[in-house]
């Protein structure tokens, strides 16, 4: 949690514009390698947040490709941090749809050639178009689809119709909400509103990400129906002014026990009885539980806040590296890490893979929001829930179709992140 | 040929510690302050010369007074902390320094105890901060004593992610700053002013008053600049203890970072700086550290 490379950004900022650098140490991908050693495995630098990351994907994919996966483990905002201030040092990044807004202009990151990539007709309409089981789903916000395709591999413009340029291929998605201690709160919960009622003063949080919490703020003055967004993913001045006013209001009146910057912080305040509503992640919901404590990822009336990442390539990766990056995306999509990754409660880029790879009463019970057949185990094993149990929130349809708002960078994330500063000041 | 070698050796001999401090201080520094003017987008920043960070910086300080703006509120909380860990510590230090240099005779004992201040650092810092949370939780132990022993019904809440809680941490990390420097210049005091100051009938508190503390100066100076930084620049302890929930210059200049606005958070950082050696420099009007060391 603690981040190690605070001290240099500048200087490492001026190094990154030098293309000397860049230039060779691509010439020593492909030209340093001695003919002989031309069978040795290849080792991909697999630049991600924890969450995306898992010791089991890799060995499997060592198992079937050859391909020796070595995770660079950051957080969120670390793994924008260094594409844009060290491109070279990953070969392949797990990253978020809506931080493109800022990796794309910086052109550290190329199009992904859609004709390598084998299923790329297979991936989600979630992701591609914006669309679920046929129906379209909430757009504010970056969602995925309108910064899906470049207009050229080098290009620093999205394209508005699909193209042979993929930005990112969808690795994980999900749909966010409210996360809540049912045994504590011992009512129905239904309504984003509920975060900043009364009744539950000194026992909320909310995560202090400010382009996240942002959004879990606007939900909430939307729902109380102080404030109307045009697009609550791209606010105008006088829409941040509101919804911070509100924050600061409800800070003042007491509303908050504390913020949260990460997942186990999320998880200890909610296991704890710290709060007993707040902004939570899935896997911290699923964390709580497994301490034997109740906890409901409680689905809302106004819908989800969603979000997705996917896999980039560095525009410095050549030869025989590159070759294995498209190999290594092509074994991802092919079922095995999406069974593993909806087995987490995340959802898989390609569907109809992960369901050959799920058992049927798993399927049924993640994707389909069937009760549990059997008990349900997690990925490594451990059980997750007992037989009978209804994954929050039901079917993948029923969830992505709901979705509102799509993590984002705002037009005005400059000002938008002064106002937050002004909120933990208050 | 002998004296040519003499006049250059000092500067021979000075060279390696003034290579380090150039290249891993004063360099990064100077690229901090140009970085401060420069101009940035969500991706990429700019040479230039413009003063719009600092301008940010203090944006609506003037305009909203007497109510103050984003950067004085949180400077003024910052001071805050920076006074009370201040005086808690000196008093703590200069305590227990002064316990471990007059009461205790045998210089064995007196290593072993100063030895013993130190054990809880030998822990990080993130941890000796965490283990406080579940003493001091609604559901901890402190909570949980109070509420066995009839003196509150319900548990407590400002133990947690308080003021109180911030300064509580911050003076168990920083106390041993303060004993440090105090134990050193007090264990050189000549013995023998102090019964001279007897000898001519003062009391123990005039002693300790007129004595030990003109002589303790410099080891007070010294360990109020380590307290005073640390606490000016901290933002763990704070975000950890106060839950987030209270702002400290050094999270606002992390979220600027984080949301790579680089310029940005180097003039804050240069504003936090200025902030610092103006304290420094008051105290320094006080002790004149370079004549007693």
């Amino acid at each position: 949690m603690k981040k190690t490379d605070n001290g240099g950004m500048s200087r490492r900022t001026l190094l990154k514009g030098s293309a000397i650098t860049a230039g060779f140490i691509g010439t020593q991908v492909v030209t340093g390698f001695p003919a002989v050693h031309a069978d040795e495995p290849i080792t991909l630098r697999y630049l991600s947040t924890a969450t995306n990351q898992s010791p089991a994907i890799a060995a499997k994919a060592k198992e079937i490709t050859g391909i020796n996966i070595e995770y660079v483990t950051v957080t969120t905002d670390d793994v924008t941090k260094r594409i844009i201030t060290q491109p070279d040092s990953f070969d392949l990044v797990d990253t978020e749809y809506f931080s493109l807004r800022n990796l794309i202009p910086s052109g550290n990151l190329m199009g992904i050639d859609a004709k390598k990539v084998k299923l790329v007709d297979k991936l989600a309409t979630a992701m591609t178009k914006g669309e679920v089981d046929g129906k379209k789903i909430g757009d504010q916000g970056t969602a995925p689809h309108k910064v899906f395709y470049l207009e050229k591999q080098r290009g620093k413009e999205f394209a508005k119709e699909p193209t042979e340029w993929i930005t990112l291929i969808p690795t994980t998605y999900n749909a966010d909400t409210l996360g809540i201690r049912p045994d504590l709160i011992k009512r129905p919960i239904e309504s984003w509103a509920e975060l900043l009622n009364p009744e539950f003063k000194g026992k909320a949080a909310i995560l202090n990400i400010p382009s996240i919490g942002i959004m879990d703020a606007a939900m909430v003055n939307e729902a109380m129906g102080k404030v109307q967004y045009g697009d609550k993913g791209n606010m105008t001045k006088e829409e941040i002014d509101k919804t911070i006013a509100t924050l600061i209001e409800a800070k003042k009146a007491g509303q908050f026990r504390a913020f949260w910057t990460d997942f186990n912080e999320s998880v200890n305040l909610m296991a704890s009885g710290e709060t007993v509503i707040q902004s939570m992640w899935s896997p911290a919901v699923t964390a709580v539980r497994l301490k034997g404590i109740p906890c409901t990822f409680q689905p809302l009336k106004e819908g989800y806040r969603a979000w997705a990442s996917g896999f980039g390539l560095p525009k410095t990766l050549k030869g025989k590296k590159l070759d294995a990056a498209y190999e290594f995306i092509n074994w991802f999509l092919s079922g095995w890490a999406g069974a593993y990754l909806n087995r987490q409660g995340y959802y898989a880029a390609v569907l109809e893979t992960a369901k050959e790879n799920m058992q049927p009463y798993e399927w049924a019970f993640w994707m389909e929001g069937k009760p549990a057949e059997k008990d349900i185990m997690g990925p490594d094993g451990g059980l997750l829930e007992k037989a009978g149990t209804v994954r929050d929130g039901g079917s993948y349809n029923t969830r992505m179709g709901a979705v509102a708002c799509w993590n984002s960078i705002m037009d005005e994330n400059a000002y938008m992140i002064q106002k937050w500063n002004e909120f933990i000041a208050a | 040929m002998l004296d040519e070698k003499s006049r250059w050796t000092p500067y021979w001999q000075a060279a390696p510690l003034a290579i380090v401090f150039l290249v891993f201080f004063v360099l990064p520094l100077a690229i901090t302050f140009m970085v401060s003017f420069w101009t940035y987008t969500g991706y990429s920043i700019e040479p230039a010369l413009v003063g719009d960070n600092y301008a940010s910086a203090f944006d609506k300080c003037i305009d909203s007074l007497p109510d103050l703006c984003t950067t004085f509120r949180t400077y003024l909380s910052t001071l805050k902390f920076c006074l009370m860990v201040w005086l808690i510590t000196l008093v703590l230090g200069f305590t227990i320094a002064y316990y471990l240099v007059f009461e205790i005779k045998s210089p064995t004992t007196r290593i072993v105890l100063a030895l013993l201040t130190t054990i809880p650092f030998w822990t990080s810092n993130v941890i000796r901060m965490i283990s406080w949370i579940p003493l001091l939780g609604r559901n901890g132990l402190v909570n949980q004593a109070l509420m066995g022993a009839g003196i509150t019904h319900e548990p407590v809440d400002w133990l947690l992610y308080s003021s109180f809680s911030v300064t509580l941490s911050l003076v168990h990390i920083n106390t041993v700053f303060m004993i440090v420097p105090i134990l050193n210049s007090m264990s050189r005091i000549d013995k023998s002013l102090i019964e001279a100051a007897y000898d001519n009938g003062a009391s123990a508190w005039q002693t300790i008053w007129n004595v030990i503390v003109p002589l303790s100066k410099t080891g007070i100076a010294i360990g109020s600049i380590f307290v005073i930084t640390v606490v000016m620049g901290d933002f763990i302890s704070i975000g950890l203890m106060g839950g987030q929930q209270i702002a400290s210059a050094g999270k606002v200049i992390e979220t600027q970072i984080t949301a790579l606005q680089f310029p940005i958070a180097a003039a804050n950082a240069i504003v936090l700086l200025a902030a610092v050696l103006m304290i420094i420099w008051t105290l320094l009007r006080f002790v004149d550290i370079r004549k007693e060391l």
